[in-house]
């Protein structure tokens, strides 16, 4: 065993800790459940949790693997959400719920990666701030347009507009699939805690090998030092496309568990605006740029701070902000971490001492 | 070293809160005893306590526990905290006066933030609270979403106002407001029926599932109906300040009555603006409009003569609404719109249903959801939203809107 973890390099020791971590948990939990030692609260976010932590590792691709700061993530989990509803909705009668949500996800994992490619092509050419702000325009849009999409299907075909339901001239055993802003209702329930997981282990799959891959390193070549990238030859563009559609597909997937854990589905500022964008954002800094195990962490972290402070009632979101804050110094400030290593190191050394005694 | 210290004391403070949360969550796993009270709580346990004092016989009858589930923060706050207000309103009158059945009546009403996801955790909450039926949830998409899951887990639900059709689906899930069909549906036969208009204009939001679902309705009536739509203006959330452009088209169309299935902030802008342009014309409008003559700084004037259908009117004068808007007034300090009229006749009902099927405390909840479901068409409830209110299997209940005018600054009935 020694010899084995002496053959492995840092990296992968470092990846196969972050699987570890997920596969622990999973189990922690799974054990806690059977034996009745979680509440309904919990058991009723773990999916929520794979959701963020999915969408958290996808725009910290972005963010810290590519360099580009992205506030559009929302719109691309709205896309991903809204493509597999659709279709599990259609089928919901004919395919059996397995291989449905299956072809769900690859539907919603392709229908992000196009729109996060269309997006790509005129975002990629900005930098830095600018960037920011078209992603976060290109959000807004998705929204928008889906908030205003009618589509229904009956023995005719498939029927689509933007006016109203009415100019659908759906018949009368047809089925509305999108109803504008009422969304989509009755999405079948195909989510579950270990399909979130083996999905966030998926994610972290592709993720953690892009980054390692020969691909990966080009990205963050361009991310360190773009001329310099560009001057040995590597085709700026292109790489950036790759990571920007990589990311957007896999925030893709996480829509797609968000929409099949609920049975209804509207495009609001709350869950697909730019709020749940920067909320996104908050996960990815809090757990450190570039950080994936961390960016899960944080997800899972954030997403049920305000859940466990429901006891405090209305002061719930104030003590959610000041927390946020709190943990933010904790983490980030440059005097909290100096503090942090004298500890280890006061502590570390105080082993020490008393390992020469 | 100060800042040291500060972000020591703020790191601190996260674990404590962080480690408590957990703590809590770790006690309440398993158990359904939950201690979990809430500030609002507190205050109302003591009244509880107050209430089983003087009675003495209520303590026997142990606690029955009502979840709520509304959005008590964010754009929609309004609401939620009007329907959670008047639902304390019933419990409190409820409890003093000896409980239902014997029963104390504990109310635990949880944010959802207008968010179908934070909905579903509200409602697991108030499962490990210990919750026995559930008043809620406020909104139609939020109540969609829980009703998937109270039908699962076997949970009477009633919500106040959730009026999209798929919210009573399931056999236990009921509603107190109209649907949206409904209203849409009984605007265009009453505007037909009493002749009000031959061309009509309608300005909705359609970015607003209430708003786009009485149109719809509304509009699909219309052809059975002796008048014509002439004109149709829509707006959605993001651009519902400036009407000008609706108004105008409205005008150009020649219609004489513009029917607006809209909230009435929205609504007082489209009041203002019609007439700084001269378009005068009549307005006719559904629950939504109730509580514009509240709007601060508009001009209540302008709203004379506008017409809507409506199951609660604040100003009305019969025993139960005044004796409601006089407390309400005096704990809240405003004045209760239909939110908060079909909160308290959600407990109300609960109450009446509960009382006809004999719940006891120790019922379990798929005991409770099967009588009150049985229950609840059997019973009649006069409440603030209607008189002899009845209920069907499917949910929907059964009372005739009221149509009120505007005249002279109150709401009058036509």
């Amino acid at each position: 065993m020694k010899t084995k973890a002496g053959i492995l390099s840092k990296t992968t020791k470092n990846d196969l800790i972050t699987y570890g971590m997920v596969i622990f948990a999973y189990i922690v939990v799974r054990v806690l459940v059977s034996t009745g030692h979680v509440s309904s609260l919990i058991q009723g976010l773990l999916v929520p949790f794979c959701t963020y932590a999915i969408v958290a590792i996808a725009l910290n691709l972005t963010v810290g693997i590519l360099g580009e700061l992205s506030l559009g993530h929302a719109g691309f989990m709205c896309v991903g959400a809204f493509a597999s509803a659709v279709f599990s909705l259609a089928f919901k009668e004919t395919m059996p719920a397995g291989p449905r949500f299956f072809l769900a996800l690859l539907i919603g994992a392709v229908s992000a990666a196009v729109i996060g490619f269309l997006v790509g092509i005129p975002v990629l050419r900005l930098k830095g701030d600018y960037l920011a702000i078209v992603t976060l325009a290109f959000g807004e849009i998705i929204k928008n347009i889906i908030n205003a999409l009618y589509l229904g299907v009956d023995s005719k075909g498939v029927h689509f507009t933007m006016k109203d339901a009415l100019a659908l001239n759906i018949e009368e055993d047809g089925l509305v699939l999108i109803k504008g802003a009422q969304g989509v209702t009755g999405t079948p329930h195909d989510s579950n805690f270990t399909v979130g997981v083996v999905l966030v282990l998926v994610t972290l799959f592709i993720v953690l090998n892009f980054i390692h891959s020969r691909t990966g390193r080009a990205v963050m070549s361009i991310r360190d030092n773009r001329i310099a990238a560009e001057s040995v030859g590597i085709n700026v563009t292109k790489y950036k496309l790759i990571a920007f559609t990589l990311s957007a597909s896999l925030a893709g997937v996480a829509g797609v568990l968000y929409a099949h854990n609920l049975s209804t589905l509207n495009a609001l500022p709350k869950n697909f605006g730019y709020n749940m964008s920067i909320l996104i954002l908050v996960f990815v800094v809090l757990g450190g740029i570039g950080n994936i195990r961390g960016s899960i962490i944080a997800a899972v972290l954030l997403t049920l701070l305000p859940e466990v402070l429901r006891a405090l009632s209305d002061y719930r979101m104030l003590i959610y902000a000041i927390v946020l804050i709190a943990m933010m110094i904790f983490n980030w400030s440059p005097n909290a971490i100096f503090f942090r290593k004298r500890i280890k190191q006061r502590l570390t050394a105080g082993r020490k001492a008393k390992e020469e005694e | 070293m100060k800042k040291k210290m500060l972000s020591l004391v703020l790191a601190g403070a996260m674990t404590a809160a962080l480690l408590s949360g957990c703590g809590s969550d770790a006690a309440d796993g398993g158990s359904s005893t939950g201690t979990e009270t809430n500030v609002t709580d507190n205050t109302d346990s003591a009244d509880n306590t107050g209430a089983a004092d003087n009675t003495g016989a209520t303590a026997a009858g142990g606690t029955f526990k009502i979840g709520g589930i509304g959005p008590l923060t964010g754009g929609a706050a309004v609401y939620g905290n009007a329907a959670k207000n008047g639902s304390q309103i019933a419990v409190d009158e409820i409890n003093a006066a000896g409980g239902i059945n014997g029963m104390t009546v504990e109310l635990n009403f949880q944010d959802d933030e207008l968010d179908a996801e934070k909905s579903v955790n509200a409602y697991n909450a108030l499962k490990d609270w210990g919750a026995q039926v559930l008043d809620g949830c406020v909104t139609s998409g939020c109540s969609v979403a829980v009703s998937e899951w109270t039908y699962q887990d076997k949970m009477f639900q009633l919500t106040p106002s959730g009026s999209a059709v798929e919210c009573v689906q399931y056999d236990n899930a009921f509603r107190i407001c109209f649907s949206d069909p409904n209203q849409g549906i009984a605007s265009a036969q009453y505007i037909g029926e009493h002749g009000l208009a031959s061309s009509i204009a309608i300005i909705y939001d359609s970015s607003d599932i209430y708003s786009s679902g009485i149109y719809e309705k509304f509009a699909q009536e219309a052809a059975n109906q002796p008048f014509e739509i002439v004109a149709t203006g829509a707006f959605t959330a993001d651009n519902k300040t400036d009407f000008s452009v609706q108004l105008q088209q409205a005008k150009d169309a020649g219609a004489d009555l513009v029917f607006l299935p809209i909230y009435y902030t929205e609504a007082s802008l489209i009041l203002t603006q019609a007439a700084d342009m001269g378009f005068d014309v009549q307005f006719f409008g559904c629950d939504g409009l109730d509580g514009i003559l509240g709007v601060e700084n508009f001009d209540a004037s302008l709203a004379e003569g506008v017409m809507l259908l409506t199951p609660f009117a604040a100003d009305a004068t019969d025993d139960l609404t005044v004796s409601f808007v006089t407390e309400y007034n005096n704990r809240f300090g405003e004045t209760p719109n239909q939110f908060a009229a079909d909160g308290y006749d959600t407990i109300y009902t609960i109450k009446a249903a509960a009382e006809k099927a004999g719940i006891t405390a120790d019922m379990s909840n798929e005991e409770i959801c099967a009588a009150l479901s049985q229950a609840m068409t059997e019973i009649t409830v006069d409440g603030l939203t209607g008189d002899g209110i009845t209920w069907d299997a499917s949910g929907e209940p059964s009372k005739a809107p009221k149509a009120v005018v505007i005249k002279g600054g109150v709401y009058t009935a036509m």
